[in-house]
């Protein structure tokens, strides 16, 4: 294919042109207390759109394998919280699970 | 200094195991659409979007002109407004080069891992984050092409859980902390979930209607906002 590239560079200019816009229109401005909790409210909005349904079909051979994996994020992550152990943690769970095919 | 820089680097980790395979496995298709090395090596360099690369792959297959694959990447993409939107109230010390060149590498995990970092945001972190993500997913491409699949498969398929993993590793203090960021996040899931099964809205907008509507019961109906409890 040869007219990929001006395709490729319009796809960058409207990923990161709404990437961009926010720093430069609301950074330093004075935010109305109500838009600035919708902001703050939007972390969390965000990664539990991004976690769920997705999560339950990232093993999509054996589902299971995955939920086994994730659930193991979690239960160490309130347990002893932390990043590294639970991402670790379940790639390894899920990994022997697709392993041993239970 | 030196825990700064090493606070990012373990925060890069998890989107390092997270990143490569998928970016592997874009080099891979990309050589199996027929598109050259420079190109595959493009489109992860300058556009650094995952979901939206592998949909515009399939597009160019379906043979859709470009017009076509830009609006769906804008559409696909446009999170990242609200993503940015919800991250600019936090940077204000930086200066406007800096939010220039940060705005780029604002992917979803960056922002996940950014926004529920304590404290101020300095340039130091939010730059060594964003640049380990963006090598990761570069570099994963370029090898994917080059070297095909060259990871076992079961390990490539364990991976799959390892950005999930890193979210909801993210999330959980919050939520131990916060029962509003519970009811918010799981009213979120939920929200997307169903607006899935409905199948009407196009790809990467059932998260941007979940951002809106759950945010803004957040705003209206939770007064004291979600994040002051934990920040402080």
């Amino acid at each position: 294919m040869d007219n990929v590239i001006p395709i490729i560079f319009g796809m960058a200019a409207v990923t990161y042109i709404p990437r961009l816009l926010p720093f430069l229109m609301l950074t330093n401005k004075e935010i109305p207390k109500r838009v600035d909790s919708f902001l703050k409210c939007i972390p969390v909005a965000a990664i539990g759109a991004l976690i769920v349904p997705g999560v339950f079909n990232s093993t999509p051979d054996m589902p299971v394998a995955g939920i086994a994996g994730i659930l193991f994020a979690l239960v160490f992550g309130l347990w002893k919280g932390g990043i590294i152990i639970p991402v670790i943690g379940a790639v390894v769970v899920t990994y022997s699970v697709l392993f041993f095919g239970v | 200094m030196t825990k700064e820089v090493e606070q990012a680097f373990k925060a890069a980790i998890p989107i390092f195991i997270g990143y490569v395979p998928a970016a592997v496995a874009f080099g891979i298709l990309s050589k199996g659409c027929g598109i050259t090395l420079l190109q595959c090596f493009l489109f992860s360099a300058v556009v650094f979007a995952g979901a939206s690369q592998f949909i515009a792959l399939n597009l160019l297959m379906t043979g859709m002109g470009g017009g076509g694959v830009i609006l769906t990447t804008l559409l696909v993409n446009f999170r990242h407004f609200l993503m940015s939107a919800s991250l600019s109230t936090r940077v204000s010390q930086m200066s406007r080069r800096a939010h220039v060149l940060m705005a780029f590498g604002v992917t979803d995990e960056v922002f996940s891992v950014l926004s529920f970092r304590k404290g101020t945001l300095t340039k130091r972190f939010v730059f060594l984050l964003e640049l380990s993500a963006y090598s990761a997913w570069v570099s994963g491409t370029v090898a994917g092409y080059i070297l095909g699949g060259f990871l076992p498969d079961i390990l490539t398929k364990s991976m799959g859980v390892a950005l999930y993993a890193l979210l909801l590793a993210i999330l959980v203090p919050e939520l131990k902390n916060s029962i509003k960021a519970v009811v918010l996040a799981i009213a979120s899931g939920l929200l997307n979930s169903v607006l899935i099964k409905l199948d009407i809205l196009p790809d990467g907008w059932t998260i941007i209607v979940c951002i809106l509507v759950v945010a803004l019961a957040g705003t209206f109906f939770m007064v004291d906002d979600v994040r002051e409890e934990v920040y402080g």
